[in-house]
């Protein structure tokens, strides 16, 4: 935000030779995804050195399963983020329609496609909700989604009574996300090539489509898109909309992954979704990012989780290394953006 | 002649207030297609309000605004937008993490033709890329080189380079300008003020608020003079001379309002 008369002693300052670190610092901020592959790429090396089990395909099979379910809310939240916002509820909402899916197909008979398409339907409702209440009535995103986390968490509760719907009840369609099948070497799961799909499929809408630019137009700065001509309201409804459908397709990949209907599991899945989006490079204060990032943020995360385990690390001890990750990569993401302030 | 001719942009009575603070009280504004009407006006004199008003960014508390006779009402700057109404605010609506083909484009993003577009919803983006160099090229801004540099890495007076070719390459009836050269140099504002002067000539009318009276004087065809949230008067640069204009602006001079028409409500 210069706006200075140009000065030759000016002029000569700000032409001035870059310092190696400010190159880094230059690169880094046009593509953010580059650092979180810098940690991914170390860890899976050391990794490897510290157990040879780690680099084995069933052993990377298992990874991509394990952060198959925080890797799916991940791409919902990134869209969230990314108009500086965020989403506490993510969690709370997938379990929420897990239970919706599972009791429809379970005990109330329904077939599971009709379960499925239903337990969609309640995921784009609470993105709606979510949506309303941040874009119409301009509360703030953290205090919105507190609120429905706290919503929805007792709607899932309640829904079950405490109990898990197995998944020999909930018929062949709400358990396909489990079905598995060789890839070379690798063991995928429908989940996971689900989960891939819903990446690509983001990556191409934010970089590809007009609705892509005004994501990121909004997150940017809210006021002057909307001077720009965009429709600032309906941008911010559709996110969380979207958002909420992501959260129930989540929901078919966490009843895949559990075998049942639960509101036990994945109970930790909303802040290691914030952390996969933070650690991906994705900044906080909106506008700048994107779901390459968030992948590969995910991916450190299992990679983290998994590579500790093997080595025998207590899971106290991975939960602290995840905490020292996210505020590493919160320090870049500060470092990186005064590169933005400057020239 | 003016007496025949319809404004191609007309406002009657606008007020805005912002609690208890009156931004413009009552004001009329005429803007007839190829004329240059600067609006100046101390700070404070409603000049930035009334322009939002006039361009959708702020919906005012009462008056009535229409275009070429018939009455429109704004809610949102797109609607200025879809009559042909562009804008350059003084706070610069560019979204600083987007490139400045993007911008350009921004809020009406081009699609690629065939099943891409239709269906894939694909974005043109090299087509973008094109035509927005051509569109910052007319403007012979030469500070601008690369069309794919983000604009947070541009400086002021390059990023209102940016807003100036969006707003000019867009407008296809009005074109208004909220202090478009306060950032640029001596060099780049004589580029601005030729753009003016085409977009004049291609028969589109222009508003200009500045407070630069050397640029006010050399292109506007009238003045509008802004004090205190109302209309001081309209005057031309053959009629008064800038300290006069300066004279009204500041209250020391009062003049009739010849303008003053008597169809508000």
């Amino acid at each position: 935000m210069t706006h200075t008369v140009q000065q030759t002693a000016a002029e000569a300052f700000r032409s001035r030779p870059l310092t190696p670190l400010q190159r880094v610092q230059r690169v880094l901020h046009r593509h953010p995804a580059i650092s979180p592959l810098v940690v991914l790429i170390g860890a899976v090396i050391v990794f490897a050195l510290i157990n040879d089990r780690f680099l084995q395909p069933a052993n990377l099979s298992l990874i991509l399963q394990q952060v198959s379910i925080i890797g799916a809310l991940a791409v919902g939240q990134t869209l969230i983020v990314l108009t500086a916002g965020i989403d506490l509820s993510v969690g709370a909402i997938m379990i929420f329609v897990a239970m919706v899916m599972g009791t429809l197909a379970g005990e109330a008979g329904v077939p599971g496609v009709l379960a499925f398409l239903v337990g969609m339907v309640v995921g784009a409702l609470a993105g709606l909700l979510n949506g309303v209440l941040v874009s119409v009535w301009k509360l703030p995103p953290f205090i919105v989604t507190l609120g429905t986390l706290g919503i929805f968490t007792a709607l899932a509760l309640l829904m079950s009574g405490g109990r898990a719907i197995r998944g020999d009840q909930l018929g062949g369609f709400l358990t396909w996300t489990s079905t598995t099948f060789a890839v070379g070497p690798f063991q995928l799961t429908v989940g996971v090539v689900l989960v891939l799909v819903l990446y690509a499929v983001g990556a191409y809408a934010l970089s590809q489509t007009a609705w892509g630019r005004h994501v990121y137009a909004v997150g940017d700065d809210p006021a002057a898109a909307r001077l720009a001509g965009i429709r600032t309201t309906r941008v911010l409804l559709s996110v969380y909309i979207t958002a909420g459908v992501i959260f129930a397709l989540s929901a078919w990949v966490l009843i895949g992954r559990v075998g049942a209907a639960t509101t036990n599991s994945a109970v930790d899945a909303n802040l290691d979704s914030i952390t996969a989006v933070v650690i991906g490079g994705t900044s906080l204060f909106g506008g700048r990012g994107g779901l390459i990032g968030t992948l590969i943020g995910a991916l450190i995360v299992g990679v983290f989780r998994n590579g500790l385990a093997l080595a025998r690390v207590d899971v106290l001890w991975q939960t602290l290394a995840i905490g020292v990750l996210i505020i590493a990569a919160v320090s870049l993401d500060q470092w990186i953006r005064r590169a933005g302030a400057q020239r | 002649m003016r007496e025949q001719q319809r404004p191609v942009l007309s406002a009657r009575g606008l007020v805005k207030t912002y609690g208890a603070v009156v931004a413009i009280d009552g004001v009329d504004l005429d803007l007839y297609a190829g004329e240059v009407l600067a609006v100046i006006g101390d700070n404070g004199a409603g000049k930035s309000t009334l322009i939002k008003c006039l361009t959708g960014a702020e919906v005012p508390d009462v008056g009535t605004i229409r275009v070429d006779g018939n009455e429109v009402r704004f809610r949102r700057p797109q609607d200025a937008q879809e009559v042909g109404i562009e804008t350059v605010y003084q706070q610069l609506s560019l979204a600083p993490a987007l490139d400045i083909a993007s911008n350009v484009f921004l809020g009406r993003e081009r699609r690629r033709p065939g099943i891409l577009g239709s269906v894939f919803r694909m974005l043109d983006h090299a087509g973008m890329r094109k035509e927005a160099a051509e569109k910052v090229d007319s403007l012979g801004i030469r500070t601008l080189q690369d069309i794919t540099q983000v604009v947070e890495t541009l400086s002021g007076g390059q990023r209102q380079a940016v807003a100036v070719a969006r707003a000019t390459a867009f407008g296809s009836r009005v074109v208004v300008l909220d202090e478009p050269t306060a950032a640029l140099g001596v060099r780049e504002t004589s580029q601005v003020l030729d753009v003016i002067r085409e977009l004049k000539a291609r028969g589109l009318g222009v508003i200009l608020i500045s407070h630069n009276m050397p640029n006010v004087f050399e292109v506007a065809d009238r003045i509008q003079i802004q004090r205190l949230g109302r209309r001081a008067g309209v005057i031309t640069p053959e009629s008064h001379t800038p300290a006069e204009a300066v004279a009204i602006m500041t209250g020391a001079v009062t003049v009739d309002d010849e303008e003053e028409t008597g169809d508000e409500a």
